[in-house]
């Protein structure tokens, strides 16, 4: 039996349009346009949006063309100037024509560290975000499609996750392996993922229920399918949303690691080591050393929250926003 | 599939002329319990009794309508049927396989075989997805075909069902409730299967849209031979489709009639009453016409009344009602094809009106709380042992 036996009547004219002939000219053809689209649009005309996300793509580019930059002015991230670096008494020397943010307790040029600084955050803060929005994800949705026993287990793990404070697992597992970059990711990435799954798992309870599900399995879709396929793209909206916010969280964490010690370690050029390192100096008047890196902080995950909260409101045109 | 021809003569069709070999589907004694928390640790579970011992056939080509309240169980027997739910008890077998037990990974070949089409033409289509992703899901899932053969099959099933093939990337918002609901049956027809369960597919539609897709749905029936079983609350459309009909009160069948049968001698008061209801487009016929109102809500299923359930309802509902559960079989000489479950029919012509319950108020409000009320000239709940008003539709007679 064929697929599709004659077609009769009214559809021919279709088919006649299909076979080659000009769609008849006039008839204007509405594009449709995907969320996401739509999404694209309110953002782009969203100014704090823009100004955020012009600082980010700044920032990104700066870290990016760090060694090219270092290579320009003729400092390297690790070199340090101990004859016009620092002063008489080996203190740091303020911003000058040289040194324009001035230079570290080492004499090395704090300009260009901040610029390998913000590789470093940007690099983890991003993996950090996608380990923690992946992992989110797969448990989110196993949790809440799944349920039962699977989403009992799921649920107790987040549970113990969110009521152990998470400088004291940080700090004990960093001191069991080395601190490296990839540990601060991999920390940093699981101890966040609580949250992103439990927005998944809600999402997906009150999901399963709408006839789409029951459809796709009326279809035979087995669970991955339906997991990942039907109700995955109804709940990344919301992933992507949490990701936003997500990334500057992720940036203070990494900061704070170092600063503590147990992050990336030196001589790797670090935003919460050279705020740690600036501590110490502050207070006999080498204010540079703790503004620079400090600012270079704040208007980071500054930029990131507040392009966060905007890309909530293009994805979510109900919810108020805060910056228009 | 080389059993179905493409066009099943209506005749075949038709009920009465039974034949084995005509069946595709058979339910036996389907029960289907939805578990609900008990509120203590020691409490029995107790169980919503959506689905109690259904039984019917299905023939090959005809349309098996299933009406009811909302809540009496007919969308889980139908999910029940498309072993969306795993079943209590019972049996299902469709088309010579016995399909009550088997694992969804072993249901998974036959899903091409029974098909559903879904009530609520929103919310069964992903708000995500474009529509021709979401038609050709089943292509996807049984990995049947891809890429330009695929698009090319479901813009054939688009152009069937009379959607534009261009819309193939517009997404389910961009379209009409009747639109969409003829993705959703462009979806089902996709593998061309041997039934189709239409889960109220046009009760959330526009009424003159709902000409359309019942037309729709019939024609395709006639063109692929398919079998529907159609769910719907609205009596109407489930005679203008059904060769037969099942009527389900509180998980249970109450009547199974051929649909020219029920709507014309309707055996069970359950049925009478619904009858009654059904609005007449003459309003000098419609006036004069006593329209049976069914005082209280549908007991709930998780303590349903005993015996026949309908009986605190019921206007002949008389002792034996309430100790007994009528079986379901043929009554007053009908034939084996119309079978209710009523101590008591229907006789043809019988004004349910006239009648008053032979039981007392007390024993009728035992497993349900609530369901007296004043009836309509104003006596008090006591004098009102009867649970059923008689009104004349125009409101202005008074007392019956």
């Amino acid at each position: 039996m064929s697929m599709l036996p004659e077609v009769t009547g009214e559809s021919q004219a279709a088919l006649a349009a299909e076979a080659g002939e000009p769609i008849p000219v006039g008839r204007k053809v509405i594009q449709g346009r995907s969320p996401w689209r739509l999404a694209w649009e309110r953002l782009r005309t969203d100014k704090a949006a823009i100004i955020a996300g012009s600082t980010i793509v700044v920032i990104v580019l700066l870290a990016l063309l760090a060694p090219v930059i270092a290579s320009w002015v003729g400092h390297g991230p690790n070199q340090q100037f101990i004859d016009i670096g620092e002063d008489a008494n080996g203190n740091p020397v303020g911003p000058n024509g040289t040194f324009w943010f001035g230079t570290d307790s080492s004499g090395r040029d704090l300009f260009i560290r901040i610029l390998y600084g913000a590789r470093i955050s940007l690099s983890i803060g991003v993996l950090a975000t996608l380990t923690s929005v992946a992992l989110g994800t797969i448990f989110g949705l196993a949790a809440g499609y799944i349920g039962g026993f699977v989403d009992a287990v799921i649920a107790r793990v987040i549970d113990v996750m969110l009521a152990v404070p998470f400088l004291v697992v940080a700090i004990s597992v960093a001191s069991i392996w080395r601190p490296s970059f990839w540990l601060v990711i991999f920390i940093v990435g699981v101890l966040g993922f609580t949250y992103p799954a439990r927005i998944v798992r809600g999402q997906v309870i009150s999901l399963k229920e709408k006839e789409f599900v029951q459809a796709a399995r009326a279809l035979g879709a087995g669970p991955l399918r339906v997991m990942f396929v039907d109700l995955l793209p109804n709940v990344v909206a919301q992933v992507i949303v949490f990701g936003s916010l997500l990334i500057p969280a992720a940036i203070v964490s990494e900061a704070t690691l170092s600063y503590l010690g147990v992050g990336v370690q030196p001589p790797t050029a670090d935003w919460g080591a050279m705020i740690s390192d600036a501590q110490g100096y502050y207070q006999y008047g080498f204010w540079w050393y703790l503004l620079f890196p400090s600012l270079a902080l704040l208007i980071t995950t500054l930029a990131f929250n507040i392009l966060g909260d905007s890309v909530r409101d293009a994805l979510d045109p109900r919810g108020g926003g805060v910056y228009k | 599939m080389s059993d179905v021809t493409p066009v099943l003569s209506e005749a075949t069709a038709k009920a009465d002329s039974a034949n084995g070999d005509d069946i595709l589907l058979q339910v036996e004694n389907l029960v289907k319990y939805f578990p609900i928390k008990s509120t203590g640790f020691f409490q029995q579970r107790e169980h919503v009794r959506a689905v109690d011992n259904v039984s019917f056939t299905v023939r090959r080509g005809e349309t098996f309508g299933i009406v009811g309240e909302t809540g009496c169980g007919k969308s889980t027997l139908g999910r029940s049927i498309a072993r969306l739910y795993d079943i209590t008890s019972g049996r299902i077998v469709f088309d010579g396989h016995d399909i009550s037990r088997i694992s969804q990974r072993r249901m998974r070949p036959l899903r091409r075989e029974i098909q559903m089409i879904f009530q609520d033409p929103m919310g069964s289509l992903n708000p995500r997805r474009r529509v021709g992703s979401i038609i050709g899901d089943p292509f996807a899932i049984h990995r049947t075909a891809t890429g330009a053969e695929r698009k090319r099959r479901v813009q054939e099933l688009m152009e069937r069902v009379g959607l534009n093939p261009e819309h193939y990337n517009r997404f389910p918002a961009e379209f009409s409730g009747g639109q969409r609901q003829r993705i959703g049956v462009a979806r089902a027809l996709a593998f061309q299967p041997k039934l189709i369960i239409c889960d109220e597919p046009v009760s959330a539609l526009d009424v003159s849209i709902q000409a359309q897709v019942i037309n729709l749905l019939a024609d395709l029936q006639k063109e692929f031979g398919l079998t529907y079983i159609f769910i719907a609350h609205d009596l109407s459309v489930v005679r203008h489709v059904s060769n037969n009909v099942g009527v389900m009160y509180l998980g249970k069948l109450t009547e199974v009639a051929p649909s020219d049968k029920l709507f014309t001698v309707p055996r069970h008061p359950y049925t009478g009453a619904l009858l009654s209801a059904v609005p007449l487009p003459d309003p000098d016929h419609s006036d004069q016409r006593k329209q049976i109102v069914l005082v209280g809500d549908v007991p709930s299923p998780i303590a349903p009344p005993s015996g026949c359930r309908f009986h605190p309802r019921c206007p002949k509902a008389a002792p034996v009602c309430v100790t007994a559960d009528p079986p379901l079989e043929p009554r007053l000489g009908d034939g084996p094809e119309h079978l209710a479950a009523c101590h008591l029919p229907m006789a043809e012509g019988e004004n349910l009106t006239e009648f008053r319950p032979t039981i007392v108020a007390a024993e009728r409000v035992i497993e349900s709380a609530g369901i007296l009320a004043p009836d309509a000239d104003g006596r008090g709940n006591a004098a009102a042992g009867g649970s059923i008003d008689t009104l004349p539709t125009s409101r202005e007679g008074g007392k019956a």
